[in-house]
């Protein structure tokens, strides 16, 4: 397994005038082995990050590298796979759950040896393999998914990308699928980007966090510091809307309806700063923040002026060092076993 | 073994056992047969010159009369199927054979290719088909071949359009997209993903097309541009009758007949295959069944759930809603089906009670049968329903009109669904006060001005003239409470509120909506998938399965309380914030228990690790086991392990595969 | 189906819906966008037009005059008319002459009555347009009413035998062409009742018959969609919010369900307008109507190039502006435009 680095990249879509820059100079690392939750509110890129690192949305500026390579994404050998969001649209209902796995095995191999790799692939997601010849309209979503899991693994992937799997599942399915996540990566090693709007299910299954917001990655660091230690207030914001945190309650409560970004016209400066409870608009004299975008910064990285300050201080302003790359975070161990 | 081979027959059988899908499919195998045997059996008699009988009327001889040289027009209607099918066929092959072709090349020749492709289709389709045939005429002359010609280039850019819309529609599908991520080229995934999945639409298009283009021809024909002399289809002959209608209305009358109804079995057949494709699913739910079922016969009476006793004591004067023994039944295809089993729970004044269940549990149905809003075939039976002491059972639903339009506020799931996309917000919301509390249309408006601004609608007096696709999600969805206050709600039911929405705005419809049942002691029923959420806003928690309360607790105990495995599960099964991440989750094996499916002992039994002989025969009643806590279960509070082992449940999964 | 709380996809089509004052400027510019685009796609369309039927010409097998004239016409005379209808130029000029002929309104001189093609064509136009015209109108007035009064006897699944019957006779009535529904009124009507005239254009009296045999198709196939349009409207959430404010019966459908489903429906108004257009062709040579459908196919059996190349580019320039206007219209009268979208 190997280490997957987004650098820089941007992904437009439609035309120069009413384009809309889905994803806008993001950086992120995917360190070896290691499994990055990256979470956000629909419409925040997440996806499309996903979809250019796969070749299915055109990169528009930037590097997505594997192990400081280029990813190639010609070929029948794809280094990097992806588990999609709705396993009733991603498996073809004309095909056997065998015949879909089969086909993402990279070629050279003879029938005998693709069908015991089918069999391997399916016993691994803890699929009955003698179920390779059922159709996917007879499985439960949650089986459906496993199979989908399967076939991103038949490709031998450096780094598997799953975005939002868990999210058209039922409640019930939603942990044996998530326990499988976690199994897999840790007797595969597999490098993954995980994707999820619910930061509970990151938290679970990532060892690092990364949150994008309007396009941008605004913090990114090992999942604990991330949850204890929030720098951006963004992820300050995402943390208390988790049902039942009581400080989240209050300030909903407060708070008039905010009205989301436009993503054709990101604001000026810092993305955040319209909305930002610590930004100019509370406090008018971090003006910084309607001019200036900020780089990713600070203890681990957050894209914020005035990162981790509540009042306007002001001690903790960077001196604008040169722009800090996720890979040279260090892959910190996981808080649990 | 093939599932998908099976499927298939299986529709196109079932498309030839509805009468009309039966006759339409007899007769275009009738015409087909005598287009095969017509020629064969009758060239002679349709050929034969009868200088005695020449345009003569209808006889025993000549059933419907002879033409201009005495030929026998019966004998010629028949022998001309074959031309006019040929023909026909010939160019519904040409033109789907260009559609395809043209369809699909979006798909191998990439974007901007396919781009350029798409506008020159849709240039094409914009010009009638009649007017490209006429074309298409002049270019490759008059006669048959010509016709042809003109008719499959006329029909092939429409076919290129149906296409290039199944094609898209096939792409955009994940699996496409996995395919492509695994590196497998865009001929294969043409021929192995995207046409098996056309191939049926396309069949059911080209047949209706063969229809179609039939009829084209005859047209062309008719106006003398088709086939020539001595060759003769069935426009030919229409057009020879055409000219002496007035004198012998059968010879024009009889080819006319012969077109429409070999077009119509062509067309009828081509619809009602196109019938029972698409509406399979959807037959099974609105059928309405007639006899009852085995299961039905074996189904258990309903237990009338009890209801706590402190309750007992408190309904009657506190209670803003009672309801006992509620069911909701609907027609099924094998006898009734029953997606609420006898539901029995009150809700206090200011009281937030949750629902919590999977999809399917029956929990939303509840909340529409409690609103009154369950629509035919659906029927809604309790032992009491009653709202602020209202019997809602008793009178014609237009009694309590009022009383449920101001009492009683809804919001539902989708915010970007659930208003008329054609009217105003501020409109939207001035209704209810204008029918419900006789306010004129300026009072109203300006009543809901005020309840905008009271859901923190910011710049609330625009907003209300705006329209709703002009507001967010979150946005719609305060409108959406907006309208619940624009009476005096007692109660507000929410289904699923904030499913749609990000978390930071989740949380802030969560607490715009706590702070209106603060301010004015509102009762509230919220019904998520979401255990988190309930028990962030809710006092009391009612967990549904299969269409029953199987446990009724204060939320604060869900974590450490919940006696019923399955809520333990639920509980379990969803990471939070505090989730031990060294412990897998929980695991419920199998899948929900379908509505028309429900066993007869507990329905849970058989995802349960504490079910035993017992509970698969007899379906516990909901007791009461302690103050404010309710719970259906025989081994109630049990011990069990909660995350077993990954292979048990793949073997549970392979045994309730078996079973379903 | 299943819950899923991200249904708003991480697209970029999905994105958050703009906001405020903004989106009043942009939706004003949508619509204006949208009429820049059909336009512009209308022109494209017409020159496309205006080349295919300078080339139709040019794409006949052998010599086009020669066909015309017949194998017995004499050789100079063939030269003489090839001479004047410039087919002895190069390609380019001539294609330069005919634009600006049809800039001009010079569509030449037919071949056999030697009149000029544009004042034939204005002679025979108002028939035809007259006959789409109304025909268009009936079929609207008939299949709105026909439509809803059958989408609310068939809503959620009810009445299913009238569904079935509607819907078989809607596809029956649909796929009868129009001058078979014609040769049918004539005998009904006018050699068996004698009621109404059959054949030319003389007074009120003559339209009934072609105006019906045009109507009735689009009318059943616009009735089905008006029916399937209002159904779903019915099932819509909204509807339900309506039903959940306890509105009368009446105001649900006519003030949230029936317009709705009807700037759905009239979607596909253009097209059928456009093909009503052509309908006339063979609705005109049923009844001899003296309009345009009758001049084009005399002079397609007669080989009288100049007037077809002038009748097809008419019928098409018709059809491509009435299908445009009829869009761009719409999407006026819809605030969201389902056609824009579309």
């Amino acid at each position: 397994m190997s280490e997957l680095r987004f650098d820089n990249v941007s992904v437009r879509f439609g035309g120069p005038r009413h384009g809309l820059t889905a994803v806008d100079g993001a950086s992120l690392t995917v360190p070896d082995g290691g499994v990055v939750g990256l979470v956000g509110e629909s419409g925040s890129g997440k996806s499309t990050l996903a979809r250019v690192a796969v070749g299915l949305a055109p990169l528009h500026s930037g590097r997505i590298l594997l192990d400081g390579q280029p990813v190639s994404h010609r070929g029948r050998r794809r280094p990097v796979q992806m588990v999609f969001q709705d396993p009733y649209s991603s498996l073809d209902p004309r095909m056997t759950i065998g015949e879909s796995i089969a086909e993402a095995i990279p070629p050279g191999s003879s029938r005998a040896e693709r069908r015991e790799e089918v069999d391997r692939l399916l016993e691994l997601v803890h699929f009955d393999s003698r179920r390779a010849i059922a159709y996917p309209d007879q499985l439960s979503g949650g089986q459906r998914q496993r199979v989908a899991v399967a076939r991103a693994l038949a490709g031998q992937p450096k780094v598997v990308i799953a975005d939002e799997i868990t999210s058209a599942l039922d409640v019930s399915i939603q942990g044996a699928v998530l326990n499988l996540v976690r199994e897999l990566q840790r007797e595969l090693g597999l490098s993954m980007l995980f994707i999820s709007h619910n930061l509970a299910v990151v938290r679970y299954v990532a060892s690092h966090i990364a949150v994008m917001y309007l396009g941008r990655i605004v913090e990114y660091g090992p999942a604990a510091d991330v949850l204890t230690d929030p720098q951006h207030p963004y992820t300050r914001e995402l943390l208390a809307a988790m049902p039942g945190s009581e400080a989240g309650r209050t300030l909903a409560g407060q708070a008039a309806a905010i009205e989301p970004a436009d993503p054709h016209h990101p604001p000026a400066g810092c993305r955040y700063h319209p909305i930002c409870r610590v930004g100019p608009t509370v406090l008018p004299e971090r003006e910084i923040c309607r001019t200036t975008d900020p780089s990713l910064d600070h203890l681990h990285l957050a894209a914020c002026h005035f990162a981790k300050s509540a009042t306007p201080s002001g001690g903790d302003q960077p001196a604008d060092p040169p722009p800090a790359r996720p890979a040279q975070s260090e892959p910190t161990t996981r808080s649990s076993p | 073994m093939a599932s998908g081979a099976r499927n298939t027959a299986d529709r196109w059988l079932r498309v030839l056992r509805t009468p009309l899908g039966l006759s339409a499919g007899a007769l275009t195998a009738a015409v087909l047969i005598l287009a095969v045997v017509g020629p064969i059996l009758w060239t002679d008699q349709a050929s034969k010159i009868d200088t005695d009988h020449i345009l003569a009327g209808p006889s025993s001889q000549h059933w419907i009369g002879t033409d201009g040289l005495g030929r026998d027009l019966f004998y010629r209607v028949l022998v001309a199927c074959r031309l006019s099918i040929e023909l026909a066929l010939l160019a519904t092959v040409i033109a789907v054979a260009i559609g395809l072709l043209l369809g699909t090349a979006p798909l191998l020749l990439g974007s901007r290719a396919g781009r350029l492709m798409t506008a020159g289709v849709n240039i094409a389709v914009a010009f009638p088909g009649l007017l490209l045939a006429l074309f298409f005429a002049v270019i490759f002359g008059v006669g048959a071949k010509g016709a042809v010609l003109a008719i499959g280039l006329a029909g092939a850019p429409t076919f290129a359009r149906l296409c290039q819309t199944l094609v898209a529609g096939i792409a955009e599908r994940d699996f496409v997209a996995a395919a492509r991520v695994a590196g497998v080229g865009r001929l294969r995934v043409l021929f192995r993903h995207v046409l098996p999945n056309i191939a049926e639409p396309l069949a059911v298009i080209a047949t209706i097309g063969a229809g179609g283009a039939l009829l084209s021809f005859a047209g062309l024909s008719f106006l003398g541009l088709g086939v020539q002399p001595p060759s003769y289809d069935w426009g030919r002959l229409l057009q020879d009758g055409l000219s002496g209608i007035y004198v012998h209305p059968v010879a024009a009358l009889a080819p006319g007949i012969a077109v429409i109804l070999a077009g119509l079995a062509f067309n009828l057949f081509g619809e009602s295959v196109a019938k029972g494709l698409g509406v399979a699913a959807s037959r099974v739910t609105v059928q309405a069944g007639g006899e009852a079922s085995f299961a039905e016969t074996m189904m258990p009476p309903d237990h009338v759930e009890e209801l706590g006793e402190a309750e007992l004591a408190e309904s009657g004067q506190e209670s803003v809603l009672d309801v006992r023994d509620l069911s909701v039944t609907f027609p099924g295809p094998s006898g009734p089906v029953r997606p609420v089993r006898g539901v029995t729970f009150a809700v206090h004044r200011g009281e937030a009670v949750g629902i919590v269940g999977e999809s399917g549990s029956g929990k939303s149905l509840t909340a529409l049968a409690v609103a009154r809003l369950v629509e035919e075939p659906g029927a809604v039976d309790a032992g009491r329903l009653s709202l602020l002491g209202t019997d809602l059972l008793v009178g014609a639903p237009r009694v309590h009109r009022e009383l449920l339009g101001t009492s009683l506020a809804m919001v539902f799931q989708d915010p970007m669904t659930s208003f008329n996309p054609t009217m105003r917000i501020g409109a939207q919301l001035a209704e209810v006060a204008r029918y419900h509390q006789g306010m004129t249309r300026r009072q109203a408006f300006a009543r809901a001005v005020d309840r905008l601004r009271a859901v923190r609608v910011p710049a609330a007096e625009r907003r209300a003239h705006q329209y709703p696709h002009e507001f967010s999600g979150g946005m719609r969805q305060r409108a959406m409470i907006g309208m619940g206050v624009m009476g005096h709600p007692a109660l507000i039911i929410a289904d699923e509120p904030t499913t749609a929405l990000d978390v930071t705005v989740e949380q802030q419809v969560l607490a715009l909506l706590q702070s209106i049942r603060e301010a004015s002691d509102v009762a509230i029923i919220l019904i998520s998938h979401d255990v988190t959420v309930v028990r962030a806003v809710c006092d009391r928690v009612l967990v549904m399965y299969a269409g029953r309360i199987v446990e009724d607790l204060p939320a604060d105990q869900l974590a450490t309380g919940a006696k019923h495995p399955y809520t333990r599960a639920l509980v379990a099964a969803v990471p939070d914030m505090t989730t031990d991440r060294g412990q897998p989750l929980a695991v419920i094996p199998g899948r929900p228990v379908e509505p028309a499916e429900v066993p007869i002992g507990c329905a849970y039994a058989a995802r349960c690790p504490l079910a035993d002989e017992h509970t698969r025969r007899e379906d516990p009643a909901l007791v009461t086991v302690a103050a404010r806590h309710r719970v259906a279960c025989w081994h109630a509070g049990e011990p069990f392990d909660i995350t077993r082992d990954e292979a048990d449940v793949t073997a549970d999964l392979a045994s309730t595969e078996e079973l379903s | 189906m299943s819950i899923s709380p991200v249904a708003t996809a991480d697209t970029p089509m999905g994105g958050p819906v703009a906001t405020g004052s903004r989106v009043t400027s942009v939706l004003a510019n949508a619509w204006v966008r949208f009429a820049v685009r059909r336009l512009v796609r209308l022109v494209v369309s017409l020159w496309v037009l205006v080349t295919a039927s300078f080339l139709m010409i040019h794409l006949i097998p052998g010599d086009p005059i020669r066909g015309a004239l017949g194998p017995t016409a004499p050789q100079a005379v063939v030269d003489a008319q090839r001479q004047a209808l410039g087919l002895n130029d190069p390609l380019l000029s001539q294609y330069g002459h005919f634009l600006h002929g049809v800039l001009t309104g010079d569509l030449g001189v037919s071949l056999i009555s030697q009149l000029p093609v544009s004042s034939v064509i204005s002679d025979r136009l108002p028939a035809t347009a007259a006959l789409a015209v109304l025909a268009f109108l009936v079929a609207l007035a008939v299949a709105i009413p026909l439509g809803v009064t059958m989408g609310v006897l068939t809503r959620r699944g009810r009445g299913r035998r009238a569904e079935l019957a509607f819907t078989t006779s809607g596809v029956v009535l649909g796929t009868i062409p129009d001058f078979l529904i014609g040769v049918g009124l004539v005998y009904l009507f006018g050699v068996h009742l004698s009621w109404f005239p059959v054949a030319g254009r003389s007074g009120p009296n003559s339209y009934v018959l072609p105006v019906l045999a045009l109507a009735v198709g689009p009318a059943a196939v616009l009735a089905r969609i008006v029916r399937v349009e209002l159904v779903s409207v019915l099932e819509a959430d909204y509807v339900r919010t309506a039903r959940a404010k306890r509105l009368p019966a009446a105001t649900i459908y006519l003030r949230h369900a029936l317009p709705n489903a009807l700037t759905a429906a009239l979607t596909v108004s253009g097209l059928l307008l456009s093909s009503l257009v052509a309908g006339t062709v063979l609705v005109e040579n049923v009844f001899a109507w003296p309009g345009l459908g009758s001049t084009i196919v005399q002079s397609i059996v007669l080989k009288d190039y100049p007037l077809v190349q002038g009748t097809v580019l008419v019928y098409g320039a018709g059809v491509l502006v009435v299908n445009t206007g009829v869009d761009v219209l719409l999407a006026l009268l819809d605030p969201r435009s389902r056609i824009r979208e579309a």
